[in-house]
């Protein structure tokens, strides 16, 4: 008789207990944040009736309008921006022959994940301050687009650096054999491959772009409001279950959004 | 501009080959050495498609280093089924890397028709690989994976899709030419590795251990289809095994490495019936070391003396002067029982008989001791003589069995 090498995950005790514990703190809130989205009554603790009504005033709502526009020029921008850096840095640090510093290289990449956020909200405030002050210099908008980039790139840097890493060297010998030029063994052959690696890091840079708080709040100028900071202004206020709305709407973006990059990533896989 | 390429694979021994790989324009204009989409066209075929010229290589830098090649020279013919045999780690792959150009020499020449390519980039060399791991794209048709040499060298598509066709046929892929290579089998994601790497022409096919991956039927089916392709298409192929019998049975010439060196080069006849260090007779095939000394020797026939001073003529490799103690190697199929030890040369007892269908392997304790000495015996109907375990016997030598071993 064979043992099983592996214990089965639910012969454990207590397993179904913490699991379904785990699944209920995690969920029954969004869960909740939902349902009063429908609430027909103006309060989100009591409810009264379903309407879709919150919704209605929701897209009718001018401010929520320019914080979306805000959080898309932001997010898009930030994305493919960052996306772009990370390939770049991704191969650069797989495709190439060891250089000096490369491990340097690849903690400073990362480093972003460890700083607390809000010490690189400071210093991301401090550093635009400074050279406002300084060169008198203020791009705008593009102060967070600036600031979302570079926390984007680890994020993105990780799929595809592990895409990368995962991937058969012999394949881009095989295209340097059949006389493809070292671009187009990339463009051809490494390029296509590393499709779902970029996806995937796309899809969290969006993903952690689309969310940000912390940082967005203190770089963020006059008139830079997007959607995480207008619903911090709205509950700061008597809430109606137009934030549900708002905040369901951005729920489902999220998940659309994610969903999307994941189809396309395992159908490229195949 | 895709002319000279083909023409000179058709290699001036065998004018009669069939007409794989003539132009289907017809366009027979004589190009000099220069290039094709950056890729070289060697100017002079010579006698030898590639030499090798005391190439070493050495990986690691400082205490680390290693020499993975220590100063090899070696030269393979045009139209040559070669191979490069050994344990794994002797160096074959290095070699064939350094060929392929995804490895470049610390030190010597590889030299392609005459022409130096030592220091070109894999991509401007007219030689290709079938990996051991296939490689196909993943992401590519069969048909696509085949055609992606032809594109990458610029030919034109209507040329891609003919040549494309005439290589889906050669390898007998046809009805799979639309299909993913991720969703046929094995053998026939060899057969596209092949049609893949045979499709552009090259001047020198180098093969990785292709066969390692196969079970033992499909193995043996694809040894047959590799001659056969490489008769047909008369591209001088260049085969990597550890796998003494792959090499015996398809090889013209096979050169035995070990540690980073060249130990013999020859046909297969000549490796096992005439190997010159212990280290090839042992790698290849079964071999009984007897130890002895010589007395004379004349005419490349040395006589050598056993401790029980019967005599015995053996050979020994040219350019070799045996002198004193030597070691000689006999094959096992070499030598024969007989029942009355006072008949053989020399003498033992039977330890062990063992049964392997097609023949008997008989192992005798040599009655002055070392290594039991192993006949092969093929087995027929009617064997006269029944051995037994315990029995005394002799052994008798065929004629040129015994050969002087360098080392």
């Amino acid at each position: 008789m064979a043992e099983p090498r592996v214990m089965d995950i639910k012969d454990q005790p207590g397993f179904r207990t913490i699991a379904v514990i785990c699944l209920l703190v995690l969920y029954v809130p969004v869960l909740i944040l939902m349902i009063f989205s429908l609430n027909s009554g103006s309060l989100v603790t009591h409810w009264e009736g379903v309407t879709l009504g919150w919704y209605g005033s929701a897209f009718l709502n001018e401010e929520f309008h320019a914080a979306a526009r805000n959080t898309l020029i932001i997010s898009v921008t930030a994305t493919i921006v960052s996306t772009i850096c990370a390939t770049l840095a991704a191969i650069g640090m797989t495709r190439v022959k060891p250089w000096r510093g490369l491990a340097a290289a690849f903690m400073v990449i990362n480093l972003p994940l460890m700083v607390p956020e809000i010490i690189t909200a400071v210093a991301t405030l401090s550093f635009f301050a400074l050279i406002a002050g300084t060169l008198g210099l203020n791009f705008g908008i593009g102060n967070l687009i600036l600031a979302h980039t570079v926390f984007c790139i680890p994020f993105a840097y990780m799929p595809i650096r592990a895409r990368l890493e995962d991937m058969d060297l012999t394949l881009e010998y095989a295209a340097a054999d059949l006389y493809a030029t070292p671009w187009n063994a990339f463009r051809r052959i490494t390029l296509p491959l590393l499709v779902p690696g970029i996806m995937s890091g796309a899809a969290l840079a969006f993903i952690v772009s689309f969310d940000d708080f912390t940082i967005t709040q203190l770089v963020a100028g006059p008139g830079q409001t997007t959607l995480p900071l207008y619903i911090w202004n709205q509950i700061r206020r008597p809430m109606t279950p137009e934030i549900n709305a708002i905040s369901t709407i951005l729920l489902m973006v999220s998940i659309l959004f994610v969903s999307v990059s994941f189809l396309i990533a395992r159908r490229r896989a195949k | 501009m895709g002319i000279a390429f083909e023409n000179q694979v058709a290699a001036p021994q065998l004018p009669s080959r069939p007409a794989y790989g003539d132009n289907q324009t017809g366009t027979h204009l004589p190009e000099r050495a220069g290039s094709l989409n950056g890729v070289i066209v060697p100017e002079q075929p010579g006698k030898n498609a590639i030499e090798v010229r005391g190439v070493r290589k050495v990986f690691g830098t400082g205490e680390n280093q290693v020499a993975a090649l220590d100063t090899v020279s070696v030269s393979i013919r045009e139209n040559e089924f070669f191979t490069l045999l050994g344990p794994s780690g002797c160096g074959k792959t290095t070699l064939l890397r350094l060929i392929a150009g995804f490895d470049f020499p610390t030190a010597g020449e590889i030299l392609l028709h005459g022409q130096d390519i030592a220091p070109l980039p894999p991509f401007k060399r007219p030689v290709n690989t079938v990996f051991q791991s296939y490689a196909l794209f993943p992401h590519m048709t069969v048909a696509q994976n085949i055609g992606f040499g032809l594109e990458m060298l610029g030919k034109p598509k209507a040329e891609i899709e003919a040549r494309v066709a005439q290589m889906l046929k050669l390898v007998k892929m046809e009805a799979l030419k639309a299909r993913r290579t991720s969703e046929i089998s094995g053998g026939q994601q060899q057969r596209v590795a092949l049609a893949r790497a045979l499709a552009p022409q090259p001047k020198v096919l180098l093969l990785d251990e292709p066969l390692s991956a196969l079970d033992y039927k499909l193995r043996k089916e694809m040894q047959i289809e590799l001659k056969r392709l490489q008769h047909e298409t008369g591209i001088t192929f260049i085969f990597v095994t550890h796998d003494q019998e792959e090499a015996l049975t398809m090889s013209d010439r096979i050169a035995v490495m070990s540690a980073g060196k060249i130990l013999q080069v020859g046909t297969p006849r000549d490796i096992y019936d005439r190997p010159a260090e212990r280290f090839v007779a042992d790698f290849i095939g079964e071999t009984n070391f007897l130890p002895g000394t010589v007395v004379s020797k004349q005419a490349g026939v040395a006589t050598v003396i056993f401790a029980n001073n019967a005599t015995i003529s053996a050979g020994y490799p040219e350019g070799f002067d045996p002198t004193g103690e030597v070691t000689l190697v006999v094959r096992p199929e070499h030598a024969d029982l007989v029942p009355d030890p006072a008949k053989g040369t020399i003498t033992g007892t039977l330890s062990n008989i063992v049964y392997f269908g097609t023949d008997t392997h008989y192992h005798v304790k040599l009655d002055g001791g070392g290594e039991n000495f192993i006949v092969r015996h093929q087995n027929s109907r009617s064997s006269p003589v029944t051995y037994a375990t315990g029995a005394k016997v002799g052994i008798q030598f065929e004629e040129d069995a015994a050969r002087v071993l360098k080392d």
